[in-house]
């Protein structure tokens, strides 16, 4: 009996076989705290009454959901996260690089196989180097730094296959939010997915990101792709025998098991207020709108940045309309400066912020009133997410998003 | 068996850890001082209105999206005694478990009942409204071992020799 | 009897032969400048009136600078109505491209107008000699309703500029000096008009900085004299001159002041008040949690490279947040291309987009309980930056970008 991606980590981590329903404790290879929770962890560490961090080089701070700082208390988390990361001899923090789930793969925090926990819902996408990563509370957070350890239901694995090619106005982004649709917001809860198929193996790392990131949002627990020669070459690693053999065996049990195939992808939105409610963007055409969103963890990196600047070079964002750009993290900023994509959005009239969670996470970085209405690249429409529940959020490709953008309404790109 | 009985309140499919608590209040001080802007973006005056002992009766998907564990904790903080959902999305889930929120599966009851009604709970048992009865399934050993221990900081606690 | 310069715009613009300081006339404005800050109000009040109208459009600019990208419910309700009255009404509307007397000087203000600006630092505009100054918004409502207002006649402060600023000094060392010396209320109703040799050797982003801090003198407005580099700047933005004046030599000075440029020392002010002022280097060693490069002050390229010249094969500190915003796209944008920007992100610096940022305070990395924060903006009043207890110091841009290095206040001398 065959095994899948997530049931060979999870082996490989316990020494055992395993199979989904069993619950097993498995030994954490990493963790990320990120600032707004920083203060929590903190807090319950103590009070659970640990003294020493199990392993201070596997954990990971970063600061990206207050910066720059908005509101005045915001500061008191990275003091906290400070003192924390001094007391503890802790190595690794961010203050200012960037978004987590960027920087956890780009800094080399991940590889394939690993296990990591975050305090965030987006930690699974760092199923894109094939490591099982999953978000958690900070009180968990709080035990596993204490332990090193966290108990897990090993998930049955619904296994996704796409093959062909897309087509040149479809983006990976287009992919996952149609899974979505299809699955449903609650389609995946609980269980693992697993992609497979020639199209994510000819797909970049950077591309697999954002579908792996996005998988929460159909309640997965994890989503993994099979690691490569792309993994490897994005880890800076020679990939091992038990890293290769992290793909789903043709004899394994999946719960269920999807077909696409890539030419019959179309570019589509999440319209408001779920991320399942997903039509595609032929339907929604003409409709005006007053913000354009590119960038966050799900698509703020480099080559989403240079596909808007492919649909903005030459041309203006439509007046009275807005076009935000915040890459997911310094790094990606300084290649798109060094390729030219910053002097091209900068031109073509973008507002372009630092590298941080922005206003993906509501708290800044574009913030909407009533009647507004926003294509954003990230990975949520929620009620409310952006300003007041009378805000329109549809999430869209980098390609869509720029293409609206130019024409102050949403067209296909 | 524990058995309590309270008033409900009732929400729909998907409530999102966004309109539990909006990331606009995440960087208050305290749960406590999140708590009056529970559910804001759809009710804003439900935080308001919930008692000590009430009970939340939610659709499919209650809790998706973010990790935020404050979630599951302003609505303990609030009063609520347990939220009955259709299903609970994982992180939501665990987040409760480890601080004692109660949280019960059932799939029928959100389509009978009405905001307002009172139903009874018998841990582990059923639900009772109307006369009629709805039985809940139990959790598992390891999850009953946290919530015995009165939560995870309680349990790690006790690891640490401190209880 | 002779006439300053403020004499001579307001003459013009009241149509007056002549004006002497006390005079009150009515004037007719060139331009009406309005941000974010306060144009909600303005509109508010404007549907109010019986008889709701614009004299003339084409004189209006509206920016939104100060929370940009926006932060709150509250500002995106601001903005947004102030965004659709500029569409319906045709008023030019800028969002996002800067901070506001940075894209007035970019785009619009000319020698010899007569502007009036919702914000105080609009006495900027007196860098390019024309007598820009800061009204509240029912004075701006008036003037954006009728095409002209009040004023009445300042009198002026002339300062007989000599020599040249020492390497290491900067402009903003200089005004920052001037207010120290003058005080914070020294220029109180009056004009501060900056002439002489010295001068000469202060470039249109210089001369940019001490006109912008004049108000924290208490001037009405800032003036200085139309030279070679001023019709320079105006002739690479495309705009002539509408008047090109100087004052009169027998012109009427309250008082006059002759600097000697080259006695000027890296100044630091410090918290509550700008007329706070000491040398720089009294202030080495102070702790500080966070260092701003940018506002209308000091966020022009040439203050971009002083910083990214000293930061170039350099750290910011691990627990400084320094924070660089571009005082306008045109600015971010020449940056980038002269390699500034890569240079700042290299070094671990949080660029933003241009806006007033934490100079403003409400929401762009605000500083929290007892933080310290050392700042090319304008002002240092308590709870300016954000939390009501905590300080604000400000310097120019070489000592902010050392004390970002250090992680505490430092001049550039100090950098190995």
């Amino acid at each position: 009996m065959g095994s899948t991606i997530i049931e060979k980590i999870v082996r490989n981590n316990v020494g055992r076989d395993v199979k989904p329903g069993e619950i097993v404790t498995v030994n954490v290879d990493r963790v990320m705290i990120h600032d707004i929770f920083i203060p929590f962890v903190a807090s319950k560490f103590e009070e659970m009454g640990f003294t020493k961090i199990w392993d201070p080089d596997k954990a990971v701070l970063i600061y990206d959901h207050l910066v720059p700082a908005s509101q005045v208390d915001d500061t008191r988390h990275f003091r906290i996260g400070n003192e924390f990361v001094e007391k503890y001899g802790m190595k690794n923090i961010h203050r200012s690089d960037g978004i987590c789930h960027q920087l956890m793969t780009e800094a080399g925090y991940v590889k394939p196989g690993d296990v990591v926990f975050g305090t965030d819902s987006h930690t699974t996408t760092y199923g894109c180097v094939g490591a099982f990563s999953s978000g958690i509370g900070y009180t968990e957070m709080a035990s596993i730094l204490g332990t090193g350890t966290l108990w897990i239901r090993v998930p049955e694995t619904i296994k996704v296959e796409i093959t062909g090619n897309l087509p040149a106005n479809v983006m990976a982004k287009d992919i996952i939010l149609k899974l979505i649709g299809d699955l449903g917001a609650d389609g995946a809860t609980y269980k693992a997915l697993e992609f497979t198929g020639d199209t994510v193996e000819k797909m970049s790392v950077a591309s697999r990101m954002s579908m792996s990131n996005m998988a929460i949002e159909a309640g997965a627990k994890c989503a993994l792709f099979t690691p490569d020669e792309k993994t490897a070459e994005y880890c800076e690693i020679e990939l091992t025998d038990k890293e290769r053999d992290l793909v789903g065996d043709a004899d394994a049990e999946y719960c269920r098991v999807l077909h696409y195939q890539a030419e019959d992808f179309v570019p589509v939105m999440a319209c408001p207020s779920n991320v399942d409610n997903v039509k595609p963007v032929a339907e929604l055409a003409g409709k005006e709108i007053d913000q354009v969103f590119i960038g966050s963890c799900t698509n703020g990196r480099l080559e989403d940045l240079m596909a808007a600047a492919e649909v903005l070079k030459g041309k203006h964002v439509a007046p009275y309309v807005k076009l935000i750009v915040t890459p997911a993290s310094r790094k990606i900023y300084r290649q798109a400066v060094e390729n030219g994509t910053m002097a091209i959005l900068a031109e073509a009239g973008a507002i372009i912020t630092h590298p941080s969670c922005g206003l993906c996470c509501g708290r800044t970085g574009g913030i909407l009133t009533d009647g507004e209405t926003v294509v954003a690249t990230n990975n949520r429409n929620f009620l409310g997410r952006m300003g007041t529940s009378k805000v329109g959020i549809y999430l869209a490709s980098p390609k869509s998003a720029a293409a609206c953008a130019a024409a102050g309404k949403i067209v296909v790109p | 068996m524990e058995k309590f009985s309270g008033k409900i309140w009732v929400l729909g499919d998907d409530i999102d850890t966004d309109i539990i608590i909006p990331t606009e209040y995440l960087a208050l001080k305290t749960v406590k001082d999140m708590a009056p802007y529970a559910f804001s973006p759809l009710r804003p005056e439900l935080a308001a209105q919930i008692q000590e002992g009430d009970i939340i009766v939610a659709g499919k998907n209650f809790g998706c999206g973010s990790s935020r564990e404050q979630a599951p904790e302003i609505i303990k903080t609030l009063g609520i005694k347990c939220v009955i959902a259709k299903s609970f999305a994982r992180i939501f889930f665990r987040n409760s478990i480890n601080n004692g929120l109660l949280l019960i599966e059932n799939d029928k009851l959100r389509d009978v009942v009405n905001e307002g009604d009172e139903i009874t709970v018998t841990i582990n048992e059923s639900i009772e409204h109307n006369g009629s009865q709805y039985p809940i399934t139990s959790l598992p050993q390891n999850l009953v071992d946290i919530i015995n221990a009165g939560g995870l900081v309680k349990a790690m606690r006790k690891l640490n020799g401190l209880d | 009897m002779g006439m300053t310069i403020a004499e001579k715009i307001i003459a013009a613009a009241a149509g007056a032969e002549s004006v002497k300081p006390g005079d009150i006339h009515t004037v007719e404005l060139d331009r009406l400048m309005s941000n974010d800050g306060t144009t909600h109000l303005t509109i508010d009040m404007y549907h109010q009136l019986k008889n709701p109208h614009i004299a003339d459009v084409n004189k209006l600019v509206w920016i939104v600078d100060h929370n940009v990208p926006c932060d709150s419910v509250k500002t995106a309700a601001s903005h947004k109505k102030m965004r659709d009255f500029a569409k319906e009404n045709g008023i030019k509307f800028y969002e996002g491209a800067g901070v506001c007397h940075q894209v007035m000087i970019e785009n619009h203000v000319t020698s010899g107008e007569l502007i009036f600006g919702a914000d105080s630092h609009t006495c900027a505009y007196g860098a390019l000699g024309a007598f820009g100054t800061g009204v509240g918004c029912t004075d701006y409502l008036y003037a954006m309703v009728t095409g002209h207002s009040w004023l009445l006649v300042p009198e002026t402060l002339k300062f007989n500029l000599t020599g040249k600023l020492k390497e290491g000094v900067y402009a903003r060392d200089l005004i920052l000096s001037i207010i120290g010396m003058i005080g914070a209320n020294g220029a109180n109703y009056m004009a501060m008009e900056f002439s002489g040799e010295g001068l000469k050797t202060l470039n249109m982003s210089d001369r940019i900085a001490i006109c912008n801090l004049c108000v924290e003198a208490g001037a009405k407005t800032a003036l200085m004299e139309v030279d070679e580099i001023t019709l320079d700047y105006l002739k690479a933005h495309g705009r002539e001159p509408k008047y090109s004046f100087k004052s009169d030599e027998d012109a009427h000075f309250a008082k006059v002041y002759d600097i000697d440029l080259s006695t000027i020392k890296p100044i630091v002010a410090k918290p509550h008040f700008v007329d706070s002022v000491v040398d720089a280097k009294e202030c080495v060693g102070t702790h500080i949690d966070e260092a701003f490069l940018g506002s209308c002050n000091n966020g022009r390229l040439e203050d971009l490279r002083v910083g990214a010249e000293l930061i170039k094969g350099r750290k910011v500190h691990p627990l400084v947040r320094f924070l660089v915003v571009p005082a306008s796209a045109e600015v971010y944008k020449q940056a980038l291309s002269e390699g500034l920007i890569d240079t700042f992100m290299e070094a671990g610096a949080i660029v933003m987009n241009p806006n007033c940022s934490v100079c403003w305070g409400s929401c762009q990395g605000v500083i929290g309980e007892n933080e310290v924060l050392i700042s090319t903006g304008t002002r240092n009043f308590k709870g300016r930056a954000g939390h009501k207890d905590s300080f604000v110091y400000l310097a120019s841009a070489a000592t902010v970008t050392a004390s970002a290095i250090k992680g505490e206040i430092a001049t550039a001398d100090m950098l190995e």
